[in-house]
């Protein structure tokens, strides 16, 4: 891809072009189903079309320069970089886990609706633009600069190495479940084709490829999410903005909840099985909300698509424009839920088991994603017998609300992007963080640029293949995974990243102690009540903190951290003279960074 | 750096830190405590949404796309005023 300021002045073409091109695909793909090419075959040219359109992108943007391999040569201008992130953020569990999360949950998945927005206004306000101003690589720079050293940045790239492989493995786990249904091969098998898709992007390119894949990423996967409930909204009320229509479906909803006996309401907030308030959900609900806020701001592989803006004021506009282009994903999604609920309340449930349609056996075949058990053998299917994993709810309304089969290979097709963006994200923060801090920075300062790319290459293959074999054994559901990645970040990250830039007075050993303090009781927390609940509850005499579910470990961890690194560095020596030149240039956009004597920078 | 006065660099980052807090009570205001009277704000009922799902599912999202733009646009005012911003 020539990348002179005639590619990025044509962007907008080459993009609308592109955009333009993919609606036609699916249009002929459309005809093609109604001359009866077999689903399988559709299925088919989806996923290896799609995938193929990454690679030549992939190629394409292959290169032999750092800046370009780590900071995609810093000329992303702020609305594509805006569209870039929104494909980096929304993963497999915003595409695929987060609408079913709504469909089971009701009110109480909102969380993560929330959650995963709210976060942004922090990394607008207190992250971005002071990041992009100190303009060096990868998060763990910062925390060496600022805290001067080696074990800052160590303890930094441990923490992003946790948060990302856990975050990761749910987006191979997710890539596993999509291609294994629409390709009809073995889940494990799956995984490994699915690992080939995210390398051909990233491994050539680096930061700069995956920045031009992700723009292409996200166009597929809004278009893929915003079909079906369009399609939904218009066939069941007339007017095709799902958005303010599916307040309707929520009516609906309830009536037939009375209808079918169900206690605990869709929309009821805070509510028990039986449907009375609960203290335990409202706690969780906030602590849940909180967590994944703290979380998306410290997030290593959105912090640095910040990197990527030529300037400040643009990396404060990407974020901006980040918001706006996942909002459109995430106030789509209660409406997404609302309408699979519908459909299944009133098409499925009532029905004669044996007379279920296909789409029926060709879930339950992936893996145990749905049950249907009749258990009181009347061959009629009722609510209690229908188990649907909430991994599957999108993939499968299309199929369920009886939607030609082209719109089902259309959002397979956008969860696989969604999947592929953020893994190659994840995959580029980690191995990033491990070829710049680990190797060049501490290990061999001295590196060419040839070898210190080498290197950058080998390790993201090795990360990869690494996550894909841990993604295979099926460790658990894509968004608990996420959610914990959230939280080792939260609890690790937050504290030093704002207080460095926000409070001057922070000091090394504070700083540090904070991070590995408040990270290690979040693992803790979290690797106990999921791995050795006996032992925890022998050791606590309960079974969880305040009833504070693990996915939400970051509540406990994060606090602590942030007391210790405020009261260590009242007692601790002072940040230099030089220390707090340096805080304050990279407080303002203008001017050169102040860089202290033993900081090492490019 | 040195054109730039120590006086200039405070006040910048005091007005700086106003915005910031003005951003943070926001943050908190749409993030939590709207959603702390879903139950009493669900009795409200709007074109068939509970006014309390609907703040979740939409009404927060709306607000913070709207503070993350206008957080930009006040800080770069902010940068310009005293003359911090980029060349």
């Amino acid at each position: 891809m020539k990348e002179g300021s005639d590619f990025i002045s044509n962007l907008g073409r080459i993009y609308g072009t592109y955009a333009g091109g993919f609606i036609g695909f699916v249009l002929v793909l459309a005809v093609l189903e109604q001359l009866g090419v077999p689903n399988k075959i559709l299925g088919y040219l989806f996923v290896f079309l799609t995938i193929g359109v990454y690679a030549v992108i992939g190629w394409m943007s292959r290169t032999a320069q750092l800046s370009e391999y780590y900071v995609a040569g810093r000329r992303v201008p702020a609305f594509y970089n805006g569209m870039a992130t929104g494909a980096d953020w929304m993963s497999a569990a915003s595409f695929i886990s987060m609408a079913g999360g709504l469909y089971l949950q009701g009110y109480d998945g909102l969380a993560y609706v929330l959650g995963w927005t709210g976060g942004y206004v922090l990394v607008a306000n207190l992250f971005a633009p002071y990041l992009r101003k100190f303009g060096q690589f990868t998060v763990p720079d910062f925390l060496g600069v600022r805290y001067g050293g080696h074990i800052a940045r160590s303890g930094g790239v441990l923490v992003l190495f946790c948060a990302s492989f856990t975050y990761v493995v749910a987006q191979v786990f997710g890539v596993g479940i999509i291609t294994s249904r629409f390709l009809g091969i073995s889940f494990e098998l799956s995984v490994f084709v699915g690992l080939l898709g995210i390398l051909v992007c990233s491994m050539l390119g680096g930061m700069r490829a995956v920045t031009w894949t992700q723009i292409a990423q996200y166009i597929i996967l809004i278009i893929a999410y915003l079909t079906p409930v369009v399609w939904l909204s218009t066939k069941k009320y007339g007017i095709p903005i799902p958005e303010l229509t599916y307040g309707q479906a929520l009516q609906d909803i309830a009536a037939l909840e009375s209808k079918l006996g169900i206690l605990k309401g869709h929309m009821a907030a805070f509510a028990d099985a039986k449907g009375q308030f609960s203290w335990d959900k409202f706690n969780n609900f906030f602590a849940l909300t909180f967590c994944l806020m703290v979380g998306t701001a410290s997030l290593p592989h959105i912090l640095m698509r910040y990197f990527t803006t030529p300037n400040v004021r643009d990396a404060r506009m990407s974020v901006g424009w980040s918001i706006f282009f996942i909002f459109l994903l995430y106030f789509t999604a209660p409406a997404y839920a609302a309408f699979a609920k519908l459909e299944v309340y009133s098409n499925v449930i009532g029905q004669p088991i044996a007379s279920l349609p296909a789409w029926v056996q060709n879930w339950q075949a992936v893996g145990g994603m749905l049950t249907i058990k009749d258990a009181n053998g009347d061959g009629i299917l009722q609510l209690a017998e229908l188990v649907i994993n909430q991994d599957i709810v999108v993939l499968s309304t299309p199929e369920i609300a009886g939607l030609p089969y082209v719109v089902s290979g259309l959002v397979a097709a956008g969860g696989l992007a969604a999947a592929l963006s953020t893994a190659d994200g994840l995959l580029l923060a980690i191995a990033n963080a491990l070829s710049h801090d680990v190797y060049y920075k501490m290990i061999d300062p001295k590196a060419s640029t040839v070898r210190r790319l080498v290197v950058a290459r080998a390790l993201l293959v090795v990360v990869a293949v690494v996550a894909a074999a841990t993604a295979s054994t099926r460790p658990s559901g894509i968004i608990q995974m996420v959610a914990w990645a959230f939280s080792l970040a939260a609890a690790g990250l937050f504290v030093p990243v704002v207080m460095g830039i926000w409070w001057k007075k922070t000091t090394n050993v504070a700083a540090v102690t904070g991070m590995l303090v408040g990270f290690f009781i979040c693992l803790y927390y979290l690797v106990m009540t999921r791995y050795y609940p006996a032992e925890f509850k022998a050791l606590w005499g309960t079974d969880l903190w305040f009833g504070i579910t693990n996915i939400s470990a970051a509540i406990f961890g994060m606090p602590v951290g942030f007391l210790i690194t405020w009261g260590l560095s009242h007692v601790t020596e002072a940040p230099s003279k030089e220390m707090q030149d340096f805080v304050d240039s990279i407080r303002r956009p203008k001017g050169a960074v102040a860089w202290t004597k033993d900081a090492v920078h490019e | 750096m040195s054109e730039i006065s120590k006086e200039t660099v405070e006040a910048h980052w005091n007005e700086t830190l106003s915005l910031m807090k003005i951003i943070m009570l926001l943050w908190v205001v749409f993030s939590f405590v709207v959603h702390a009277f879903a139950i009493q704000l669900n009795s409200v009922v709007i074109l068939g949404f509970p006014l309390g799902f609907y703040m979740a599912a939409q009404g927060s999202l709306i607000a913070f796309v709207v503070i993350c733009f206008w957080n930009a646009k006040a800080q770069n005012k902010i940068d310009e005023k005293y003359g911090v911003a980029e060349d």
